[in-house]
This record gives C-alpha cells, sequence and structure tokens, in this order.
C-alpha cells in the first residue's frame, strides 16, 4: 500500500505526543539515542516507572546486554482513527473498508476523539507529559500491507514516548498461485506507539515491562492487548557491550506474539551475539525474526535496506491542541474540546494502586501480589475467596498461589478454566480454619476438588472420613500404643534428641490416617513423657 | 438565453420564460458544437437530463430550490462525482467511476444544479509549460534550487541570487495542453473581437490552426463557461489554476480563503493551497455559487467554523471613498507586457478617482515564492501521489513478476513526465538529509511570503490590487516554442503567493488587448473577508464593462467546427 501514514511525531521533526517528564532517575550506558538511528529527538527521565524484575545473569559478568522496546497497542474503539469505519476483529476479509480506508484519491482525515482520548489516558496512567499542541507527520512507504515465578525486585523502565499512529492492512502471500492478497480491515485502526528506553537487560526484564503496559492499558480499557490477536505487538532492539564501553550494535527483533515468546527471544538474541562476538565475529545492524518452533532469532534480510520515510507535516489536519483546566476558553463547546483534567478524573485504578492496596490491606509480599495481577482472573478470584472464607488473608494467598496457581500451571489451564470455584476453595480453607480438617487433609480434599465430580468440600471430608480426630480419649489411647510400640525413640526422646519427639508425632498421625491434629498429639505426647 | 448570466437566467427560469429541460438541450447541443475546444472530458449528458426533468418538476410545483435549481454547471475533472468517471486527464485514472461525490459536486446538486459534464485540464492539475522542459527536473535541477538561507535565520535575503538567476525553467506554467486528452482551445480563439483584429494582420498565418491556450489547469472550465455551455463551472486554485485561465478567457475567476469551502472530493495536487475555484461570466454569480459551496465540512478537518452569511449576497457598492487599495511594487516586473502594466494603472486610477485612496504596499518575499512554491509544490505531490499504486483502483500494468515491478510500471504508465518529475523531486526534497535545507526553509519562506500579506492588510489597506497574468492568452504554436519558457514560468508570480498564504483573491476581466484578447486584473482580499473582496471587485466590473464574446459566427457554422477538428487532431499528433 502506499497510502500515507499519519502520526503524532516531535519538536522540530516530529511532537512527541506524550513523554515522561522531569523527576530523577540514573541513566545508565551511553545517553539515549546513540545506539538507535531513529530520530525522535525527545530524551527524558522516568517519574512513574514500568516496575519489572531484575535478575543477575549467570556467568555473563563481562557482557551486558541493553534492551529497548518498540510497543504497538491497537486502541479499543468502535471506528479506526482517520475514518467512520468499524473496528472488529476476525470479520470478512475488507468488510471493513472505507473510502478513505482504500485511500480512494480526494478523501481526507478525520480525527477520531475517542483516539486521542484513549492516547491521553495512557498517558496520564504512565504519568507522561502531555504535549498541549500536537501536530501530525505522513509517513511514506510502499507495502502491499510471562512466566512470572521468580524474585521480583521493581526497577524502573523509562517511558520515551507514546504516539498515535494508524494501522496497516494485511497482506497474504498466496506462493501457489503467487498472489497477494490484501485485506484493508485493520488499515486505518488507530495505534498507540509506547516506545521504552533500553532500559531492561535481559528477556524477563522485557517481558515483565510488556505484561505491566498490558496489565495498564487493560486497567484503562485504551487497549484490549491481546498479543495473540495483534493488538498488542513488540519489537526490541537489542546489543550487547562490556560495561564502561560504548553500546554495541543492535538488532531489532519481531514477530514476537506472546510474552514468553519475548522474553525467549531477547534471551537468545543477547547469548547468540555474545557468542558471535566472543568467536571474533561482528554483530550487523538488522531486523531478526523469531522463529517459534526452532527457538531462534533469523535475520530477515531486508530487501529494501534502510527506509527512509520522506515524513512531512500532515497538511489535512490541523493542529491537535489539548486543554486542561486552566487552558480551556470560557464557553467551549465540550464536544469540541479535549481537557486533559477531565480525563484525569476518569482514569480508573492502576495496577501499581492495586498492588500496594493488596499489600497493605492483606499483609501480603508484594511479589505476591505481582502474581495476583500478572495471572488473568486471578485477582478476582482471589478477592471471592476472601469474601466467602473466615480464613486469615495469609492462608488465602498461600492456598491461591501455590496450590490453586500450581494446578493451574501444571494442567495449562487458564482461572476461568478452574473446576475449583472461589466458593469451594473458600469452604475448603473454611475447614482447614476451624480445625475441621488438617493441611495435608485439606490437600487431599483440593485434589478431590479438582476432579470436577461436583462435590462440596463438606460432602468429600465427610465421604472420606477426613475429620480431624477431636476424641482426645482415643488420641491418648492411639498415644499410649505407638511409645509402646517404640520404646527406642521414646527413649532418644527422655535422652533429649530433639528430633525424636517429631517422629514419634509422625507415627501418631499415620496411625491416624492423618485425622489428627499433631498440635495436640504434641501436647499429649508431651504430658506423657513428662517433658 | 445562454449569453445571459446566471441570475439572469435563474430569474427566467423562476419566470418561466425558458424551462431546466430546454436550458439543458440548449447547452448540451452547443457541447456538441463546440467540441473542438476539447472543453469536456466527460459529458453527462443523460445525468444533466434527468436532473433538469427532477428540476423542472420542482419548478412546476413552486417548490424550487433556490437560484442554482435548473442551472447547468460543469465541474473539472479532478471532482469527484458519483458514477461519473473522473480522470484528472491521466492515464492512472482513465476508467475509474468514484463511489461518492466531492462534498462541493453535492452541494451544487444539492442545489438543483445541473451537471453537464467534466471538464479538461492539465494532468492532475499540474499545469506545465511543455514536456521537453521537464525531463530537467531531476537530483540537477533541484539542487539549483536550493534555498539557502542561514539555517538559524528566517530570512531569506541570501536566498535572494539564487531564486532570481535561475528562474526555475521547468516550473509549470499551466495551459491546460497537458492532459491525456489534449489541449483545451480558447473560445476567444475564434471571437468576432479577435478574427477582426486578426485579418488587419498582414502577417497572420492560418487562423484556424493559430488557435489560443486558455491558461490552466482548469482551462476546459473555462472555456466551458466561456463558451455559453454552462453558467458557472468549478475549478481548482494552487497557484493560480482558476484565476490564470479566468483572465485568459474573459471570466471572473475566484479563489474563496482556504478554509473556506470543502476540499473533500477534490483530487488533491498541494493539500495546503489546493481550494476549488469558481469561474462565472459576473461577480454576481460567483458570490451565488459561492454561498452555495461555503461552509464546514465534518469530512474536511481544515474547514473553518466562521459563521457565514447566507444568502451570499453582495451589497451594490455606492461609494468607494472609504476603501484603501494597495498597489504591490514588486508585481511590477520587467516580464509584464505593456498592456497589462497600463490597464492595471488605469484602474488604479480609477479607484483614485472615484475618492478611494491608492497606495503603494511591498511584498518583499514575492520573489521567492516560485520557489518555495516549488519545494512545497513537489513535496506535497510526491505524498498524495503515493496512493496511485494501481492496487485499489485505476491503472494496473500488467506487469506480475512482483508487487515492486508491478508499481514500478504501472507508476511509469500512469503518470506523464510532468507529474513522475514532480513525484522525483519532490521525494528528494523530503529525504532525511534534504529535508531541513528544502522543505523546512520553504516553509520558512512560505510563512514569510504569508506575513507581507499580513503586514499589507495590517497597514490599513482593504484589497490589493494587482495583474493577474504576464499578458493576454498566446497562440498555442508560440506557447510551445521553447523561448517562452522562461517568460511563461514567470506568469504564476502574481497568483501563486495568495495560495500560499490562503487568502481570497479573484480575477475581473477589464478589457480587450490591442489584439482583441481578453485581460483580467487581480483583487487579494483578507483572509475570510470573502465578501468585501467580492463587492469591492463587483463595484469594479461596473465600472469597466467589459464586452461580451462575440461567438455567432462559431455556432452558425458548424462546417467550420468540423474543419476545426481535423486541424485540432494534426496539432496534437505533433
Amino acid at each position: 500500500m502506499a497510502a500515507p501514514m499519519l502520526r503524532w511525531g516531535c519538536r522540530g521533526r516530529r511532537w512527541a505526543f506524550a513523554r515522561v517528564d522531569g523527576g530523577s532517575c540514573h541513566r545508565r550506558g551511553a545517553p539515549t539515542g546513540s545506539t538507535s538511528n531513529q530520530i525522535r529527538g525527545e530524551s527524558s527521565v522516568a517519574q512513574q516507572p514500568l516496575h519489572t524484575a531484575q535478575k543477575t545473569r549467570k556467568g555473563e559478568h563481562k557482557w551486558a546486554a541493553v534492551v529497548g522496546l518498540e510497543i504497538h497497542a491497537q486502541i479499543s474503539s468502535n471506528s479506526k482513527l482517520f475514518s467512520g469505519s468499524q473496528v472488529r476483529f476476525s470479520a470478512p476479509p475488507n468488510s471493513l473498508v472505507s473510502f478513505f480506508d482504500a485511500s480512494l484519491p480526494g478523501t481526507l482525515p478525520v480525527l477520531n476523539r475517542r483516539c486521542v482520548e484513549a492516547a491521553v489516558m495512557t498517558g496520564l496512567a504512565l504519568n507522561c507529559h502531555i504535549n498541549k499542541k500536537s501536530l501530525f507527520d505522513r509517513k511514506h512507504y510502499f507495502y502491499a500491507d510471562l512466566p512470572k515465578q521468580s524474585q521480583v525486585i521493581p526497577k524502573t523502565v523509562r517511558i520515551k514516548q507514546i504516539q498515535l499512529e494508524q494501522d496497516s492492512g494485511k497482506s497474504l502471500h498466496d506462493n501457489l498461485r503467487s498472489q497477494t492478497l490484501i485485506d484493508l480491515n485493520r488499515a486505518g485502526v488507530g495505534l498507540l506507539e509506547v516506545v521504552l528506553e533500553p532500559d531492561m537487560s535481559c528477556g524477563e526484564e522485557a517481558a515483565t515491562a510488556v505484561r505491566e503496559l498490558q496489565l495498564i492499558l487493560q486497567a484503562l480499557g485504551t487497549s484490549q492487548a491481546n498479543m495473540a490477536e495483534g493488538q498488542l505487538r513488540v519489537d526490541a532492539n537489542i546489543s550487547v557491550h562490556h560495561p564502561g564501553e560504548p553500546l554495541g550494535v543492535r538488532t531489532e527483533v519481531k514477530n514476537l506474539n506472546s510474552i514468553r515468546f519475548l522474553a525467549k527471544a531477547i534471551d537468545y538474541e543477547i547469548q547468540r551475539q555474545i557468542n558471535e562476538l566472543e568467536n571474533g565475529g561482528e554483530i550487523l545492524n538488522e531486523t531478526r525474526s523469531f522463529h517459534h518452533k526452532l527457538g531462534c532469532t533469523m535475520s530477515m534480510r531486508d530487501k529494501e535496506g534502510k527506509q527512509d520515510y520522506r515524513f512531512m507535516p500532515e497538511p489535512n489536519l490541523p493542529p491537535l491542541v489539548l486543554y486542561d483546566a486552566t487552558s480551556l476558553p470560557a464557553g467551549a463547546d465540550p464536544q469540541q474540546v479535549i481537557n486533559i483534567d477531565q480525563i484525569r478524573e476518569t482514569l480508573p485504578e492502576l495496577p501499581s494502586v492495586t498492588r500496594e492496596k493488596l499489600v497493605q490491606q492483606y499483609g501480603m509480599l508484594l511479589e505476591h501480589s505481582f502474581t495476583l495481577l500478572n495471572e488473568v482472573g486471578l485477582l478476582e478470584f482471589f478477592q471471592n475467596v476472601i469474601k466467602e472464607t473466615r480464613a486469615e488473608p495469609k492462608k488465602v494467598t498461600s492456598w491461591v498461589l501455590n496450590t490453586f496457581l500450581g494446578y493451574l500451571k501444571q494442567q495449562n489451564l487458564a482461572v476461568s478454566e478452574s473446576p475449583v470455584t472461589p466458593s469451594a476453595l473458600a469452604e475448603l480453607l473454611d475447614l482447614l480454619d476451624s480445625r475441621t480438617i488438617s493441611s495435608s487433609a485439606a490437600k487431599q480434599v483440593f485434589e478431590e476438588l479438582w476432579k470436577r465430580e461436583g462435590k462440596t468440600p463438606g460432602q468429600i471430608v465427610s465421604e472420606k472420613q477426613l475429620e480431624l480426630m477431636q476424641d482426645q480419649g482415643a488420641l491418648e489411647q492411639l498415644c499410649h500404643s505407638v511409645m509402646e510400640a517404640h520404646p527406642q525413640v521414646v527413649m532418644d526422646v527422655k535422652n533429649r534428641n530433639p528430633r525424636a519427639i517429631n517422629k514419634l508425632i509422625g507415627l501418631v498421625r499415620k496411625a491416624t490416617q492423618s485425622r489428627a491434629d499433631p498440635v495436640m498429639i504434641k501436647e499429649i505426647l508431651e504430658k506423657k513423657l513428662s517433658l | 438565453m445562454l449569453g445571459r448570466s446566471l441570475r439572469e437566467v435563474s430569474a427566467a427560469l423562476k419566470q418561466g420564460q425558458i424551462t431546466p429541460t430546454e436550458l439543458c438541450q440548449k447547452c448540451l447541443s452547443l457541447i456538441k458544437k463546440t467540441k473542438f475546444l476539447n472543453a469536456y472530458i466527460t459529458v453527462s449528458e443523460e445525468v444533466a437530463l434527468k436532473q433538469a426533468e427532477e428540476s423542472e418538476k420542482r419548478y412546476k410545483n413552486g417548490q424550487s430550490l433556490g437560484d442554482l435549481d435548473g442551472i447547468p454547471i460543469a465541474v473539472k475533472d479532478n471532482f469527484s462525482t458519483s458514477g461519473i468517471e473522473t480522470t484528472c486527464a491521466s492515464n492512472m485514472l482513465k476508467g475509474y467511476i468514484p463511489p461518492y461525490n466531492a462534498t462541493v459536486v453535492q452541494k451544487l446538486l444539492d442545489q438543483g444544479a445541473l451537471l453537464m459534464g467534466k471538464t479538461n485540464l492539465d494532468e492532475f492539475a499540474m499545469g506545465v509549460l511543455l514536456l521537453s522542459s521537464t525531463l530537467e527536473c531531476n537530483g540537477a535541477i533541484s539542487a539549483r534550487c536550493s534555498l539557502r538561507l542561514p539555517a538559524s535565520s528566517d530570512s531569506p535575503d541570501s536566498a535572494s541570487q539564487v531564486a532570481g538567476t535561475t528562474g526555475m525553467p521547468h516550473h509549470s506554467q499551466s495551459g491546460s495542453t497537458d492532459g491525456v486528452f489534449g489541449p483545451v482551445k480558447n473560445p476567444w480563439s475564434y471571437s468576432k473581437q479577435y478574427r477582426e483584429k486578426r485579418k488587419q494582420n498582414p502577417h497572420s498565418e492560418n487562423e484556424d490552426s493559430d488557435w489560443l491556450i486558455t491558461g490552466g489547469s482548469s482551462g476546459g472550465s473555462a472555456a466551458a463557461v466561456s463558451a455559453f455551455t454552462c453558467y458557472a463551472a468549478l475549478g481548482s486554485d494552487t497557484g493560480g489554476s482558476t484565476r490564470n485561465p479566468a483572465a485568459h478567457c474573459g471570466l471572473v475567476g475566484f479563489k474563496p480563503s482556504y478554509g473556506l469551502v470543502s476540499r473533500h472530493g477534490l483530487i488533491p495536487l498541494v493539500n495546503s493551497m489546493d481550494v476549488p475555484g469558481i469561474l462565472t461570466r459576473c461577480v454576481d454569480d460567483a458570490a451565488i455559487v459561492l454561498g452555495a459551496l461555503a461552509g464546514p465540512d465534518p469530512r474536511d478537518s481544515t474547514t473553518v467554523h466562521e459563521p457565514i452569511n447566507k444568502p451570499f449576497m453582495l451589497p451594490s457598492l455606492a461609494d468607494v471613498s472609504k476603501l484603501c487599495i494597495g498597489i504591490p511594487k514588486e508585481y511590477l516586473v520587467p516580464e509584464l507586457s505593456s498592456e497589462v502594466q497600463s490597464l492595471w494603472s488605469k484602474a488604479a486610477d480609477l479607484f483614485e478617482s472615484e475618492g478611494a485612496k491608492v497606495i503603494e504596499v511591498s511584498l518583499p518575499h514575492t520573489s521567492y515564492s516560485i520557489v518555495c512554491y516549488h519545494v512545497l509544490c513537489t513535496s506535497e505531490v510526491a505524498s498524495n501521489m503515493a496512493r496511485f499504486d494501481g492496487l485499489q483502483y485505476g491503472h494496473r500494468c500488467d506487469i506480475d513478476v512482483s508487487t515492486e515491478a508491478m508499481y514500478a510500471a504501472t507508476r511509469r504508465e500512469g503518470f506523464n513526465d510532468v507529474v513522475r518529475g514532480r513525484i522525483l523531486s519532490g521525494n528528494f526534497f523530503l529525504l532525511k538529509e534534504n529535508y531541513e535545507n528544502y522543505f523546512v526553509k520553504a516553509q520558512k519562506v512560505r510563512r514569510l511570503i504569508a506575513n507581507d500579506f499580513v503586514n499589507a492588510f495590517n497597514s490599513g489597506v482593504d484589497v490589493l490590487l494587482t495583474p493577474t497574468t504576464l499578458s493576454e492568452a498566446v497562440p498555442y504554436l508560440e506557447f510551445i516554442k521553447e523561448d517562452n519558457r522562461t517568460r511563461s514560468a514567470q506568469d504564476d508570480i502574481f497568483t501563486q503567493a495568495v495560495n500560499m498564504a490562503g487568502l481570497p483573491a479573484v480575477s475581473i476581466p477589464v478589457a480587450l488587448s490591442n489584439q482583441g484578447l481578453p485581460i483580467g486584473l487581480q483583487f487579494i482580499g483578507r483572509a475570510f473577508c470573502d465578501q468585501q473582496l467580492l463587492t469591492v471587485a463587483k463595484w469594479f466590473e461596473k465600472q469597466v464593462q467589459f464586452p461580451v464574446i462575440q461567438l455567432q459566427e462559431l455556432m452558425d457554422d458548424c462546417s467550420a467546427v468540423l474543419e476545426n477538428e481535423k486541424l485540432a487532431s494534426v496539432s496534437l499528433k505533433q
């Protein structure tokens, strides 16, 4: 397609729509742009960071990797950025194409207010500086169209800028008939381009940053940000160098359609570059594609080489002026102006705030709050359990994050596909809390629940006779028999071997088929042994 | 009836002196008789007759839609017309039938106007002197028109030598001679006034082959109105494309303020300068059409939400003593013909004698406008033409080796040398390494040119009075002579700067030259003071009493017409 593309560009050549403002944060490595051949002039420092995990890599002390990301998020809107055509995923090809989208001569762009608001909202949520006046640029080209289990230490990734762009159509190559088929449904859909500074140093950090952005966009409703449907597309710029030396030549890795592959591809590419350099090779400034099945990156052998997009100001759109409470002209028609302060008021709770609340309210670790938010639906599940159970929040956290999430991961299920409902887990935790069952019995009950037999925890407990033995006399009797049967262990206890008592407790529990409360057993044993 | 103004015929329709169908048929028959003028690319006879029928019903029921109901109009073939082929006189768009109407076309139809057809133009409205001159349009010529401004300064002083000496020989001077449908002939070539003067001239050659150009690029629209085949026509005006042919064809050619009239559906040349233009036989007619067209359009974000007085009536000015007329001294260029200069001077005297204040003003950056326009125009052209890739519509070549090869061949076949030349230079100017030196500097110069006008108006001037063209229309054979290039290249100088500043301007026919050909003068107004501008123009029009073109001979003599047609086809092949 030869249709001009429009973007909010920065001072001089383009205007950044939004950039992070003020704050203080040390930068590392060379200044921005030294590795980048992009012309975006804005450099800025972080205020509101995207939290990512930091993990030291083993055996790579002499090499440091530098990773920057360019993320395109499809704006969730009813119609396209500059035309009235509908935006819908998987509609019949070319069924959502206006005259403008097909770039019929004489058609002109008309800016979609919703897309601007979405961009402002995203900028505000990321604490970016919103430019009050933005200009649109034309871009020219010819083209037919987390696994989050490790330790999390919050770290800062700076946002360079956010831009509004038009999405392109899709080309389908039919090699058999040597045809190229074009679907313009996607052409002209609004995109938010978010550029993250090269503050990351491994795949996992990048993955965490993208996941965080995804959560923010979803919380705002500005993008569905579903990577599998192409609503969130990530390109990674990667280079390696020796700390203290200038940055290395970077490659751009494309075709990253899941967060898992993003992390994999980056780590592969870092290792590839290190190997290449250590073997005396050199890194080419090139675009590489990640191959999912082979798990490696491959040169895309760009035929055209470096593209000059020949940017120029878009003459058909007047400068976009945004207002705030102080600059809003008196008597302005609210339908004709965008008020940043008004949008700020409608901002929903952001993931960072949600996490903070979880930590304060339930006393959980920050890393647990990350996990709760990162898994789709897990937070809601957790909150529903909390609502229905008397059990301690810490207990609930532990059960949801360890047992429940563990089972899900093992079977590769989403929270929504879970066989265990929040109420069932809540009931189970109540039984545990009231000491009706032991924690090992609880595990057994959970396993039964997972089988989807439609039984409640209470039913399972009574059917399998998993209740704790509450009969003091019977338990004392049992303890007595065990002591008699194991005189040597009793002797050890008396000889002050600290472990021996645990062995006795274990033996008694075994005799009760784990139905007795170990605390109770211990009390009885201690009394009998006069400790 | 055909010779009347739009207003007069509108009154006749209302009074039932003539019906829309009768009027439509008369115009259609005249279109056929004047086919050799090559004014129309497409004659939409069926559409027009059907519209006339509907209009007639409305008149019978006393439900006329207004002044334009039943009035035959023509539209330049770079405005999209739903269901009617729209070619831009280019192979690239031959056979392209738009699925929608340009806003201005829709507005005229909504007022009941009859669409007679689509008029001829230079390819994509890129007027040009002649093909060979554009062959220079590559890196070499681009480098020559570099704007050597000090990077830190907005002052183009140091650019004067460059702009002044190179003169941009290949720069467009359109003659409506350069579309794939052949050149347009100026109806004045066949007027009694011109022919009588020619007879007096012993050196006169074969008078039938010695026809005159219309000027361009809206030459088809000008010829259509001038030859009485319609009462008003839409042109487009990017650097003078409406005013220039209006001056050569003895018509009123009006370029509204940028943002007053929607561009939606106008196939762009330069988005930031294009405006739909209006060609009529008198100022009042232009005002009626403007009244129908002006106003904000949600489909064109550059239209302004200024309230417009409707109906757009022009008061008859009784007294010009409160007016201040500015005469830009830089417009007195050596290339200006003595006849035009003398008429310009007489016009100024006329205002002065009627009590108006006439002062000399300076528009110091005028001489940079041609080179500045070249950079901005070609850059936007390069961008706007990118859409023509043969994929979705228009011409597509047979080559299917690869998508890239298909693009290349399609564009090679679809565009003429002028268009391709501009695309090449425009892309050169937009390259990353050239952008600051050409495009950004040209934008700065554009600002200076616009500020020149602001300063003149701030000094108390109400309207500026200038020539429209350097001279009257020239014969085609003379026009295509190479030694005319430099002179013609300067011709846009009076009209172009207005587009860069977005101001309203109108060319008014003043008098006939010694050769019996029309000469026009231009009035330039303050932005969005279109009504004031036209009011002054109307007063002036009344004073000068420009003669009506006498085409009786042409209309009566069909055999002469046929003979001319043969000759036209011969001259085309040359």
